[in-house]
């Protein structure tokens, strides 16, 4: 450049308040929007029904608009103690976390057998992913009629298996079964593992899809170089490609945990807590005393929602604090 | 590539593999096939208990206009339709304000608040519902449409908020730095500069937040009373109720609500699958 520059010798423009500040005033007004109706919707709603839960109340207001609530402290995290409905739920709580992390393995080896480039493969992998997109209460009618025994195809098949079809001379069809056909949903033992073997069947969709994601990204120079060194099979996945797919992993734990907690949808189609509150859980049972037909237990649903919340805590405490490491990682 | 291509074993394994595939496939989607192919059915079918063998009528379009029919699935339907879309509208609208906001400037919450909307997304519903829905109940919204979609919109901020974010972090700050340099206001870097930029995001966030949304069925029941308001969800959860033991007719009313989600996948499925592992990768 032959033109050297000359200093600007005009005094600077006075600049208001705002123009001086607006890096830090920039970022508040872009956050406003969403701040206000998440606090709105969301955060203040979590304070809200942790207060609740130091109440009796049946959700009525007075004449004049003032709460018929009754503070009764800690009572019903007493009443919670003795309820053997809460520890149904949490029992089968635990069974849902524990069950329903089958998803993640299963996702696992459904991925590697279609992370394959045969002629049709995409099509193969997003039909293999269908059920994820299905609505939950389809997934639970599905099932449900599924496990019907009378018109579902367990019915039909027990029906082929252990039963004899006779005709009598009117043309009637009966049949003669040595042992009747299981009605998994009504049964207090099985149902339970029915609802969740149904949700489980999403969720390996997800955590397949997770998977080829990051099966797709496993780099390749690592699987050449190990298979020079004669890493094959088991040996090869389990030290070489696991710990490439780590964030995966991780990422199908945390929606499987969510997932499973979150199991509400499936019992409330399939069999609303019941038979005699058999698969109850904590999101139904929380529902399901707040404000289902058994009357609107305001103060003590809060309290089954306050447990549920501090359990889900501890699972987010855990995902943020991954988050933040890193964050500070990145700078 | 893990596992080995299949075409390096050799023919005969790719065939069988080709030939396993399709197999492993209906095995996978036989709940689906078995209430597709009762949804088709005629009552005398399934009175009869015929389950898989072949129809012995085809009665596709009579129970598909059966359940519009005899039900207000119809209603459901449109009411699906204006909760989500404004509810994907809204909240990939404020997500991008905030994500931009988040991801660009520097200042002292940035990465608590940030943190506010990740946990936000995360909680059990069940520790909104009560609060929520008597603040419906006092402003009116309880049982309408704009109820269930101001919620939802609030709700999936969080998410979107996430997503949005990272996003525009992953973006080169020197586009926004040279921008600041040459003077350009702030709102008009967020407008001609970063919202360009995020179109990917967009497009992802608004498939899922579509899907979640249609899905919904626990604040449709939480938020809605009568049929005026109610989405498909709830709907068909109603219709089983109407038409018990009509499997053909509950079938088909189940396969329909499923429907919009599933064709929104075919057509974005690029995105869909993008949006939903973000993170899965480093």
């Amino acid at each position: 450049m032959s033109t050297t520059a000359v200093p600007d010798t005009h005094p600077p423009k006075p600049q208001g308040w705002l123009a001086r500040n607006k890096l830090s005033v920039a970022p508040w007004i872009f956050l406003a929007p969403a701040l206000v109706f998440f606090a709105i919707y969301v955060v203040w709603p979590i304070f809200e029904s942790i207060w609740l839960s130091f109440y009796e109340w049946n959700g009525l207001y007075a004449a004049d608009g003032s709460s018929t609530a009754t503070w009764v402290g800690f009572g019903n995290y007493v009443k919670l103690w003795d309820d053997p409905n809460f520890w149904t739920s949490l029992k089968n709580n635990v069974l849902w976390l524990v069950l329903y992390m089958l998803a993640v393995p299963a996702g696992l080896f459904i991925a590697l057998f279609l992370n394959q480039t045969v002629t049709g493969m995409r099509f193969y992998k997003s039909m293999f992913f269908f059920p994820f997109v299905i609505s939950q209460v389809v997934v639970g009618l599905i099932f449900g009629w599924f496990y019907n025994p009378d018109f579902g195809v367990i019915g039909s098949v027990w029906k082929a298996l252990f039963c004899e079809e006779t005709t009598n001379i009117l043309g009637n069809v009966t049949f003669r079964c040595s042992r009747s056909a299981p009605d998994i949903l009504s049964s207090p033992e099985y149902a339970t593992y029915g609802i969740i073997f149904a949700g489980l069947w999403p969720q390996v969709a997800y955590c397949m899809i997770l998977y080829l994601t990051g099966l797709n990204n496993v780099a390749a120079d690592q699987i050449e170089a190990a298979r020079l060194d004669g890493a094959k099979g088991w040996k090869m996945l389990w030290y070489v490609v696991l710990p490439q797919l780590k964030p995966a992993t991780f990422i199908a734990v945390v929606v499987t945990v969510i997932g499973a907690l979150r199991s509400f949808d499936m019992i409330a189609i399939m069999t609303q807590g019941g038979p005699f509150g058999s698969t109850n859980v904590l999101a139904y049972y929380m529902y399901e005393v707040a404000i289902s037909e058994y009357g609107e237990r305001y103060g003590y649903g809060s309290a089954v929602a306050t447990v549920l919340f501090l359990i889900m805590l501890v699972y987010i405490s855990y995902f943020l604090w991954r988050m933040y490491q890193d964050e500070r990682g990145r700078r | 590539m893990f596992p080995r291509p299949i075409e390096k074993s050799g023919t005969v394994a790719k065939t069988a593999y080709q030939a396993f595939l399709p197999v492993a496939l209906f095995i996978w989607l036989l709940p689906l096939l078995a209430i597709f192919v009762t949804s088709i059915r005629g009552a005398k079918d399934i009175n009869a208990g015929n389950i898989f063998g072949w129809p012995s009528e085809f009665a596709l379009f009579e129970n598909y206009s059966a359940v519009f029919t005899q039900s207000a699935a119809a209603q459901y339907m449109l009411n699906s339709v204006m909760i989500t879309v404004p509810t994907v509208l809204i909240s990939v609208s404020l997500a991008c304000l905030a994500g931009y906001a988040l991801a660009i400037y520097r200042f002292r919450v940035a990465v608590p608040l940030f943190f506010l909307f990740v946990a936000g997304h995360f909680i059990p519903f069940q520790i909104l519902l009560l609060p929520v829905r008597d603040m419906s109940v006092q402003t009116g919204l309880y049982d309408t449409i704009a109820g269930q979609f101001l919620f939802h919109a609030a709700f999936q901020t969080g998410f979107c908020t996430l997503f949005m974010r990272n996003f525009i972090k992953a973006l080169p700050f020197d586009l926004i730095e040279s921008a600041r340099i040459e003077g350009v206001a702030e709102w008009r870097i967020f407008w001609f500069v970063v919202l360009p930029l995020v179109r990917p995001a967009i497009a992802a966030l608004a498939v899922l937040i579509f899907t979640f949304v249609w899905n919904d069925f626990f604040w449709a029941n939480v938020l809605t009373q009568g049929e005026s308001a109610k989405p498909i969800t709830a709907g068909v959860r109603s219709l089983n109720g109407q038409f018990v033991n009509n499997w053909h007719l509950v079938s088909a009313a189940s396969l329909m609500a499923a429907i919009p989600p599933v064709v929104m996948f075919f057509l974005m499925q690029k995105h869909f699958i993008a949006g939903l592992t973000l993170g899965a990768v480093k």
